[in-house]
C-alpha cells in the first residue's frame, strides 16, 4: 500500500484498523436521510412554499406565539424538575440496597412503556377538581388539571425515565475512592456532593435533561387530557399543529412545525455544544 | 505526630479482619505494612484514616483519640492506590481543594491557596502543569498530584496506599527515592502500605510484617531479613529454604545423622529449619552436614542456584552455588547453613 499523495487533499482519517468505514458511513448517512432528514426537508419544502410574509404572519400570530411559549416553557420545567428529582432516584437506586429495589427500578421504565394517552387520562383523573389528589390541593387555591401546572406534571411523568436512565450508569461509574479521598482532605458530605459528584455527573445530567425537555416539547397524547387546551392558556403547540390540519389549514400548520423544529434544533444544538465543551474538560 | 494503635481488632460482618493489633509509630517515621493480600495491611491504613471504623480498640494521634473523630477532623493525608484525583478539577484546583473546603478563618484565601497549590506543585516536580487536567496526565505524575493535594492540608500522619502500584517498574523506582527525598524534606510521619517486599525494605525506617490479620513482626529492614521471629517472616522476606529436623540433647538431626548445628536452646522435637540459600558453608568431606544430590539448576544473575534432594524422604532445598562449582546433575553437594533457624513443629 503506498501512502496517499500530498495533493490528494482532504481525507477521511482511517479511523481504525477495522474495515468498512467507508461503508457503514455512506450507509449511516443514507439511512439518517431516508428516516430523519427527508421528511423534515418536506416539511420546511411544504412551509417555504408559503412565501415569507405569509409565513411571517402565521409565525408571529399570537396564539401562535403563546402556544409556543407554553410548549417550550413547560418543557423547559418540567425537564428542570426531572433533573432534580431523577438524579435523586438514580441516586437512592445506584447507593442504596432496600427490599423491593428492583421494583422501584422497573417502576422508573413504565412511562417509556405505557400509552402517552393512558398516562395523560390516568392523571386527569387523579386531579381534576374532583379527582383524588384535586380535591385535596384545590382548599390550598392550587389547580392542576386544566392549567400549565398540568402540562408540567405530564411532561415530568413522560421525562422522568430520560433522566434517571441517563445518569444512573455514570453514578454507579462513580470511585468510591474519589469520595474517601475528597472526606480525608476535610470536605463535608455536602461539600463532598455539591463540589465532587455533581461535577463529574454534570456531562450525564444535560445530557438527561436534553432528552426530557426534547420529548417534552413533542409531547401530545398525555397533555391534551389533562391541560384542557384553553388557546392562550394550555395549548401546547403540537395541539396547534392538528387544529390547523383539522381545519385543512396546511400552510399554517406547517410553518408553527417548520418554527418547533427549528428552535428545538438550535436548543439541543447548545446543548451539545455545553456538553462537548464539558466532556473535553472533564474527560 | 506519633501515632499508636492500641488492640485494635476489625471485623466485616463477622469476618475478622484483624485480630488484635497493636502498634506505636513514631513523630516523622516512615513505616510500611507490608503482607500478602488479606493480611489486613490495607484495613489497618484505613482504620488509622479513619475510612473504617474499629470495632474494638482505639487509635491515638499524641495523646488524643482519634478513633472518636471523624474522617474529616483527623486530618491526615491519605494517598490512594488508583490516584483517586477529581477529574473534573485542574491538578492546581484538585492540590487546593482540602484547603478550599475549610470554614471561615481557616480557610486561606484565593491567592494564599493558589501559593500554595504552586509551592507544592514545584515540590512535587511537576511545575508548569498547574492548569493540565488529570486525564492529560502519565500515572505517575498523577500519583505526585495525589501525594501533593495529601500535603496540602497540612496532614498530622501521610498514609499512601500501595502507592505505586499501579505503575510500571521504572516509573515505581523512581517514585520510592522520590518518595524518601520528599519525606525527609519534609517530616511527616507517613504509613504507607505495600506488598512489594523490595519497596517496604529499601524505603521504610521500620517495616511492620502482616499476616492473616495479624502483625508478624516489627523491625529496621536489617531485623526482619537478619533475624526473622517466624516462619512466616523467614519465607515472606527474601529467599528462603526448609527442611524439617529433629532435635536432641541440643543438636540437630537430619533423618539418623546430626548435621553439625549446636542447639543448646532449642527444645527437643521436631523442628523445621530455616536458612538463606545464599548463607551456606559448602565442604568436602561429610561428618556433619547436609548432603543431597542435585536435582535442578539454574543460572541467576552472578551465581547458580541448586535444588538438593536431601535424604531418602526427598526433601528438596535450594542453595546457592558460585558459577564455577562443577556441580553437574546427579553429582553430590554437601553443605552447611552459616546462619539459620529452628522454629519447632506445631
Amino acid at each position: 500500500m503506498t501512502t496517499a499523495p500530498a495533493h490528494a487533499g482532504w481525507r477521511f482519517r482511517q479511523p481504525s484498523v477495522i474495515p468498512g468505514f467507508g461503508l457503514t458511513l455512506g450507509f449511516s448517512l443514507a439511512y439518517l436521510t431516508l428516516i430523519i432528514l427527508i421528511p423534515l426537508s418536506g416539511l420546511i419544502w411544504r412551509s417555504a412554499a408559503l412565501g415569507w410574509t405569509d409565513f411571517w404572519a402565521l409565525a408571529t400570530d399570537r396564539r401562535t406565539l403563546k402556544a409556543l411559549e407554553i410548549s417550550f416553557g413547560t418543557a423547559f420545567i418540567a425537564a428542570a424538575v426531572n433533573v432534580v428529582f431523577g438524579t435523586l432516584v438514580a441516586w437512592v437506586l445506584v447507593r442504596y440496597r432496600f427490599p423491593g429495589r428492583r421494583v422501584v427500578d422497573a417502576m422508573v421504565d413504565l412511562p417509556f412503556a405505557l400509552p402517552t394517552a393512558v398516562a395523560g387520562i390516568a392523571l386527569t383523573t387523579l386531579y381534576a377538581p374532583t379527582g383524588w389528589l384535586g380535591k385535596l390541593l384545590m382548599p390550598l387555591g392550587l389547580k392542576v388539571a386544566y392549567t400549565p401546572l398540568g402540562i408540567i406534571v405530564a411532561l415530568v411523568f413522560i421525562g422522568l425515565p430520560f433522566v434517571v436512565r441517563t445518569v444512573q450508569p455514570i453514578m454507579e461509574e462513580l470511585d468510591k475512592e474519589v469520595e474517601e479521598a475528597a472526606a480525608t482532605l476535610g470536605a463535608s458530605r455536602f461539600q463532598i456532593i455539591t463540589r465532587v459528584l455533581l461535577p463529574s455527573l454534570a456531562p450525564a445530567i444535560i445530557t438527561g435533561f436534553s432528552l426530557a425537555f426534547a420529548r417534552g416539547v413533542g409531547e401530545y397524547g398525555s397533555v391534551i387530557f389533562i391541560a384542557g387546551n384553553l388557546p392562550y392558556k394550555s395549548e401546547i403547540a403540537p395541539l396547534l399543529i392538528v387544529i390547523r390540519l383539522e381545519e385543512y389549514n396546511y400552510p399554517a400548520a406547517t410553518a408553527i412545525a417548520a418554527i418547533m423544529l427549528a428552535l428545538s434544533f438550535v436548543m439541543l444544538l447548545v446543548i451539545n455544544l455545553v456538553q462537548t465543551w464539558s466532556r473535553k474538560r472533564y474527560g | 505526630m506519633e501515632v499508636r494503635v492500641v488492640n485494635v481488632r476489625k471485623e466485616f460482618e463477622r469476618f475478622p479482619a484483624l485480630h488484635d493489633v497493636s502498634l506505636d509509630i513514631k513523630s516523622g517515621e516512615l513505616i510500611a505494612l507490608l503482607g500478602p493480600s488479606g493480611s489486613g495491611k490495607t484495613t489497618l491504613l484505613r482504620l488509622i484514616a479513619g475510612l473504617e471504623r474499629p470495632t474494638k480498640g482505639a487509635i491515638f494521634f499524641g495523646e488524643e483519640d482519634a478513633s472518636q473523630k471523624s474522617i474529616q477532623e483527623r486530618n491526615v493525608g491519605f494517598v490512594f492506590q488508583h490516584y483517586a484525583l477529581f477529574r473534573h478539577m485542574t491538578v492546581a484546583d484538585n492540590i487546593g481543594f482540602g484547603l478550599k473546603v475549610r470554614h471561615g478563618a481557616a480557610r486561606p484565601s484565593g491567592q494564599e491557596i493558589r501559593r500554595r497549590a504552586l509551592e507544592l506543585l514545584d515540590l512535587v516536580q511537576l511545575s508548569g502543569l498547574e492548569k493540565r487536567y488529570p486525564a492529560q496526565l502519565s500515572g505517575g505524575q498523577r500519583q505526585r498530584v495525589a501525594l501533593a493535594r495529601a500535603m496540602a492540608i497540612e496532614p498530622k500522619v501521610l498514609l499512601l496506599d500501595e502507592p505505586f502500584g499501579a505503575l510500571d517498574a521504572q516509573v515505581r523506582r523512581e517514585l520510592r527515592r522520590w518518595l524518601r527525598e520528599i519525606h525527609d524534606r519534609t517530616g511527616h510521619t507517613t504509613v504507607f502500605v505495600t506488598h512489594d517486599q523490595e519497596e517496604a525494605l529499601e524505603l521504610a525506617d521500620r517495616v511492620v510484617v502482616m499476616s492473616q490479620g495479624r502483625i508478624e513482626q516489627v523491625g529496621t529492614a536489617d531485623d526482619i531479613y537478619d533475624t526473622p521471629n517466624s516462619p512466616f517472616v523467614y519465607s515472606f522476606i527474601g529467599e528462603s529454604s526448609s527442611l524439617p529436623v529433629k532435635v536432641e540433647n541440643g543438636e540437630v538431626w537430619i533423618a539418623d545423622r546430626p548435621i553439625g548445628l549446636e542447639a543448646p536452646h532449642a527444645p527437643s522435637g521436631e523442628a523445621i529449619l530455616y536458612f538463606r540459600p545464599h548463607d551456606v558453608d559448602l565442604l568436602d568431606g561429610c561428618s556433619g552436614c547436609i548432603a543431597g544430590t542435585v536435582a535442578a539448576s539454574r543460572r541467576v544473575a552472578g551465581t547458580r542456584r541448586v535444588e538438593l534432594e536431601i535424604g531418602g524422604e526427598r526433601q528438596r532445598v535450594e542453595i546457592e552455588l558460585p558459577i564455577d562449582h562443577p556441580a553437574a546433575q546427579k553429582s553430590r553437594v554437601a553443605f552447611r547453613p552459616r546462619r539459620w533457624k529452628l522454629f519447632p513443629t506445631a
